[in-house]
């Protein structure tokens, strides 16, 4: 008998994973579907946009900051061993537009904004909020779960690029005012080098990376066991499933876009 | 509203072997029975959560087991249900949770609905709580607040899960008038789930006892007092033991006690 449950064992998980992922399949059918009642309540989507993007703005400024700021010292480094300094502002601006913001902000987004979602929605059916509103004929696919996604794939391009614009300065500043680079030559060089392109590549990912996050984050939510252990374990998921599946799609996207 | 031969069963576990209960429009109407015998399932299948695996539950005429969604949003808009914890939405205040249905079901201008919103608030009491957000209230001011909220759309059914459990005697007064109140001056049905053997007593103009699936007694409250079937005896006793077993089913304790420990 062990034996067999040997053999089964890993096979089981891997009709657990595909079962999962088309469960959140159908769920992203669903969820689409309540998109478009829901986006004739600008309002509701409005302060969803805030709760996820505006509550998550400190953080995701701090962190562009010092991202930034560690990128202008490293690239410096290591451009000053090829003597190409004048380069830092090309370096930095690119790999924060490409790589990144958009990573990083998702990895963030996850951990701030998909969290508190998945409890919220957790505790809602835990209590019995969901319940009552269908009870009062109000379907909260389209009331609770498409308002938050919706606002969650409208927060995640806006904070990256916030994200990014933090990032260059903090690279500008190490670069400039603390290794010495002339100022002119970074913007120049930046200028220079960086296209529409490269923008919308990383708006691209982003927006990618809102559907996905905000996705999940619903997802485990609505399906939360209604109870304390269940919502945790929701909410725990919902992190590690966000940031493995933004690191996959990422390279997909950075593949598809070479 | 009116069931008839009721199954349902969940898993392997039968919770209904044919129940049968009829609601007179304008009564109340109260379903009993100890924790367990599926008095919240029951109300599942009234609202249409779920349905029943054979027989009828017709609803305002209509066998709820048949009706699409649509058609189920469409008829639970015709009752309220007021649930055991309240079930308030802890991100909206009093107010805009009493405004909710009215809201997303209506356009109303935002003074006519502050008036409504007022009235209603003030049936139960609570109109000086309007601003107060959920958290802040007692367990009998949020149940008050859902009462408000389930009749704000003037339900023809109001249908109460446990209203009285968990309450302090002030409060269990005040929801035992309310609910008597609003029945007569809305002219609403209501089916009132419990197992508070005096409250529904003192309110129910007709009581069902359930017990292991099935209705074991109906009648008026005094008549179930009357009743010498023993599991209606021991409900309306609270005996421990009886029909209903003080022992969940087990092995013999002999057995038990003398058996090899097995790590």
């Amino acid at each position: 008998m062990s034996a067999s449950r040997g053999v089964l064992a890993p096979l089981q998980s891997v009709f657990t994973v595909l079962a999962r992922i088309g469960s959140v399949a159908l769920f992203l059918l669903r969820v689409l579907a309540a998109c478009g009642p829901a986006l004739a309540r600008p309002r509701l989507i409005a302060h969803q946009v805030y709760n996820s993007g505006g509550r998550s703005l400190i953080i995701i400024m701090l962190c562009g900051l010092f991202v930034g700021m560690a990128l202008g010292l490293q690239g410096y480094n290591l451009l000053a061993r090829f003597g190409s300094q004048s380069a830092l502002g090309v370096a930095a601006t690119l790999g924060l537009l490409k790589e990144l913001g958009p990573v990083i902000t998702a990895l963030l987004f996850a951990g701030r904004a998909g969290t508190s979602l998945t409890s919220e929605i957790g505790l809602m059916r835990a209590t019995d909020q969901l319940t009552a509103m269908q009870m009062m004929a109000v379907d909260p696919m389209r009331r609770v779960v498409a308002p938050r996604f919706l606002g969650g794939v409208i927060a995640m391009p806006l904070l990256a690029s916030i994200f990014n614009v933090l990032g260059i300065f903090g690279a500008q500043f190490v670069g400039v005012y603390v290794m010495g680079v002339d100022r002119g030559t970074f913007w120049s060089q930046t200028q220079g080098a960086v296209d529409l392109r490269d923008v919308t590549d990383g708006l691209i990912k982003s927006f990618s990376f809102g559907v996905a996050c905000s996705l999940l984050a619903v997802y485990e939510g609505f399906h939360a066991k209604p109870t304390a252990e269940g919502v945790g374990l929701a909410t725990t998921r919902t992190v590690v499933a966000s940031s493995v599946l933004t690191l996959i799609i990422n390279y997909m996207l950075t593949a598809a876009f070479l | 509203m009116d069931l008839q031969g009721v199954h349902y069963s969940l898993g392997s576990r039968r919770i209904f072997a044919g129940v049968d209960i009829r609601v007179e429009r304008g009564s109340i109407t109260a379903v009993m029975g100890p924790s367990g015998t599926g008095k919240t399932t029951l109300l599942r299948l009234i609202t249409g959560q779920i349905r029943a695996d054979a027989g009828e539950v017709r609803v305002f005429g209509r066998d709820v087991g048949t009706l699409s969604t649509a058609e189920l949003y469409a008829m639970r808009r015709r009752m309220g249900m007021l649930f055991q914890n309240g079930a308030l939405l802890t991100d909206l205040d009093v107010f805009e949770n009493v405004a909710f249905p009215v809201r997303e079901h209506h356009r109303l201008p935002e003074d006519v609905l502050r008036r409504l919103v007022l009235m209603k608030l003030h049936a139960v009491g609570l109109r000086g709580a309007a601003r107060l957000q959920p958290a802040e209230l007692s367990g009998g001011m949020a149940r008050r607040v859902a009462l408000a909220r389930a009749i704000v759309m003037d339900p023809e059914v109001l249908i109460y899960d446990e209203p009285f459990v968990g309450l302090d005697p002030i409060s269990m007064g005040v929801v035992v008038r309310l609910i008597r109140e609003l029945n007569d001056a809305l002219g609403i049905t209501s089916i009132v789930v419990s197992h508070d053997v005096p409250e529904v007593g003192s309110i129910a103009d007709r009581a069902y006892l359930l017990a292991e699936g099935r209705v074991v007694a109906a009648g008026s409250a005094a008549e179930l007092r009357e009743s010498t079937v023993p599991a209606v005896r021991q409900f309306m006793e609270g005996a421990p033991d009886g029909p209903v077993p003080f022992h969940y089913p087990a092995a013999p304790y002999p057995d038990e006690l003398l058996a090899e420990v097995t790590p």
